[in-house]
């Protein structure tokens, strides 16, 4: 079963469309700059832009940072809103149930190939822009890293390719990690529903609200509990030494999200009249 | 083979299934009939353990659902409400997909491939080429469906709706296979609302109405004389005289005689010189018997409760059956039986099983 939930996904065009425009993104954004050579000002526009000019190989890092917000969160959002709903709404589910898969197995199954599909789309990002900036932006050493001081406390030492790689693949598991919350939220939502396009949309609306309440001071009380809080934790990688409190917090965070939600889709689908 | 004791499934306020004790026997090719929305299709769920019961008990081969669903299920094969495919995907890569998901996908490739390879045989579809199930035409698709039904050589076949889609010579077909499996000792539960589809293939019968399992019968049984004959006579007035009471019922130059022996009345019409255009027992159709057994489909929505006669249109005959069982009305009991009243307006159910007889 596993198996194949892997091979439905390998096989289904929307998983290469959605990888496509993922990576596009941030190629597009490298050639702009490539071409113009007009980096934003340190401080705004994406995380870490205003380095990569002079250095390639932390434009995996500035590319994660442009699609985190809101492309990874949506593509995560809608696979995962597909798991449960999609297949009762092409008429499988209960083909899969009468074959007979297990309700439990088939969520198992359904939550790797999530699993596999995050890290794929995560993978893939940092992969196809760590090719992009070294072509465009080429390779020197990566001292210029405190292009904002906001992100990078790193106090002028550079960091060595061995140092960057090794914290881009941090990076990557972890904003890997991260969005394993939005997936398993749509995962528990597409339970419920036999629509896949609402329970993508329940979870982006609860993904939204939390974004809207970590920005919002009166919000204070509960922003330790919100799904995105850490997320940007991730820039405390490139640090040096690497702030691992909030990188912590946010791993506790999240696998405290994927649990309750998973044991809560589990509940309710094995309990569940299965009436699509 | 399929065992429920008092099952009930309630959705919110709505009853779906009340108290139902069915009982389908290993071998059987049993016919579940009743008007659309008379909880035929929760009945399948609960039994193949898609959807719980409120209470009462289903064992199927003598496990208990929803208990032993998955090692029950290995044993059945079943097409509910419709075939599912993925859609960008062909029939074949459809089918090796369910192969491979559950219990007894295994083998070497050349194994699986020839399980579905032969699975599309037998429903019709062995020379399907590659092109997308959102290509597929209704009647592919119920193909589709049949096919992954027999994927694992099932002891129990329940088919909810199987010919849908299928033209005259498709449900010919599926009839001959279904026949066949039987034959070779599988026992067949077949859902629908086709009086014809049921009438023609099964051995076995139940009406659901409402919720109520409200008839479990032989088909023979059901079939039974009704103690008439149907005679058709250029001759009828003399036929009438003759008889002298013992016809119950005139249409023109159709007479319905009160008598069980059909060859006993023939020699005397003969003998007498009587013309005979035809003559037989009348049998109590499957329709007569349905329709006496279930009330309107929840799809007629009449602002005020429909009147049982309304059910029956101009044309059927005042003494129809739902009144008095044992006189069919007169009109109803052409053919062998299994024609159905050439003047009743077709409602929604009857409409449907019409078109296959015709």
């Amino acid at each position: 079963m596993i198996v194949t939930e892997l091979a439905k996904l390998v096989r289904r065009p929307r998983t290469w469309v959605s990888l496509a425009l993922l990576c596009g993104l941030p190629a597009i954004v490298a050639i702009f700059l490539g071409v113009t050579e007009v980096a934003p000002p340190p401080g705004e526009g994406p995380t870490f832009l205003s380095a990569v000019l002079s250095n390639g190989s932390l434009y995996p890092a500035a590319a994660l940072a442009m699609v985190l917000p809101l492309f990874l969160p949506v593509s995560v959002a809608v696979v995962g809103g597909d798991s449960i709903a999609g297949e009762a709404g092409s008429g499988m589910l209960r083909y899969l149930l009468l074959r007979p898969v297990g309700r439990t197995r088939l969520l198992v199954a359904k939550l790797i190939a999530l699993t596999a599909y995050v890290m794929l789309a995560v993978v893939a990002v940092a992969a196809t822009s760590y090719a992009i900036g070294v072509a465009i932006f080429g390779t020197e050493p990566a001292s210029a890293l405190a292009g904002s001081e906001l992100i990078t406390s790193v106090s002028g030492t550079g960091l060595s390719d061995v140092q960057v790689a090794l914290r881009i693949t941090y990076t990557v598991l972890y904003i890997g990690f991260s969005m394993l919350g939005v997936g398993a939220l749509a995962l528990f939502l597409s339970t419920f529903t036999d629509s896949p396009l609402a329970a993508a949309l329940g979870a982006l609306a609860a993904l939204v609200t939390s974004q809207v309440l970590v920005t919002l001071d009166a919000a204070a009380s509960v922003q330790p509990y919100l799904l995105t809080r850490y997320w940007l934790a991730w820039v405390d990688f490139f640090r040096d030494p690497i702030l691992w409190r909030d990188i912590e917090r946010g791993l506790a965070l999240q696998a405290v999200y994927v649990g309750v939600l998973l044991a809560a889709s589990w509940a309710n689908f094995a309990t569940r009249d299965v009436t699509s | 083979m399929i065992v429920t004791r008092a099952l009930t499934k309630r959705f919110g306020r709505i009853t779906a299934v009340h108290e139902v004790d069915l009982n389908v026997r290993e071998g059987d090719r049993y016919g579940l009939l009743g008007p659309n929305g008379s909880g035929k299709t929760t009945l399948v769920r609960m039994i193949l353990g898609l959807v719980y019961a409120t209470s009462g008990e289903i064992e199927v081969m003598g496990q208990p659902i929803p208990r032993r669903t998955n090692e029950v299920l290995r044993e059945v094969g079943a097409l509910v409400e419709g075939p599912g495919a993925y859609a960008h995907l062909s029939g074949r890569a459809n089918l090796t997909f369910l192969d491979a998901s559950g219990p007894g996908g295994g083998g070497s490739r050349k194994a699986r491939r020839l399980r579905v390879e032969e699975a599309l045989t037998r429903a019709g579809l062995s020379g399907v080429d590659d092109r997308p199930v959102k290509t597929y035409s209704l009647g592919m698709r119920q193909r589709l469906g049949l096919a992954a039904a027999l994927l694992h050589q099932p002891r129990l076949l329940v088919l909810d709706e199987p010919t849908n889609g299928l033209d005259p010579q498709g449900i010919r077909e599926i009839r001959d296979l279904l026949e066949e499996l039987n034959a070779n000792g599988t026992t067949i539960f077949l859902c629908s609302h086709l009086l014809s589809e049921v009438e023609q293939l099964c051995t076995r019968v139940g009406v659901m109405d409402r919720g109520h399992l409200v008839l479990e019968e032989e088909m023979s049984q059901v079939r039974s004389p009704t103690g008439r004959v149907v005679v058709h006579t250029p001759d009828a007035d003399r036929a009438v005289a003759l008889l002298d009471g013992g016809v119950e019922h005139r249409d023109g130059a159709r007479l319905l005689v009160r008598t069980a022996d059909a060859a006993e009345l023939n020699a005397r019409l003969v003998r007498e010189g009587l013309r005979i255009d035809e003559i037989h027992v009348q049998r109590r159709s499957l329709e007569d018997v349905v329709l006496e057994a279930t009330g309107p489909g929840s799809d007629r929505l009449d602002a005020e409760p429909a009147e049982p006669a309304e059910l029956d249109g101009p044309g059927v005959h005042v003494d129809g059956v739902r009144k008095v069982e044992t006189r069919p009305s007169a009109s109803t009991g052409t053919g062998t039986g299994t024609s159905l009243s050439p003047g009743s307006e077709p409602d929604a159910w009857q409409g449907t099983s019409r078109e296959f007889l015709e």
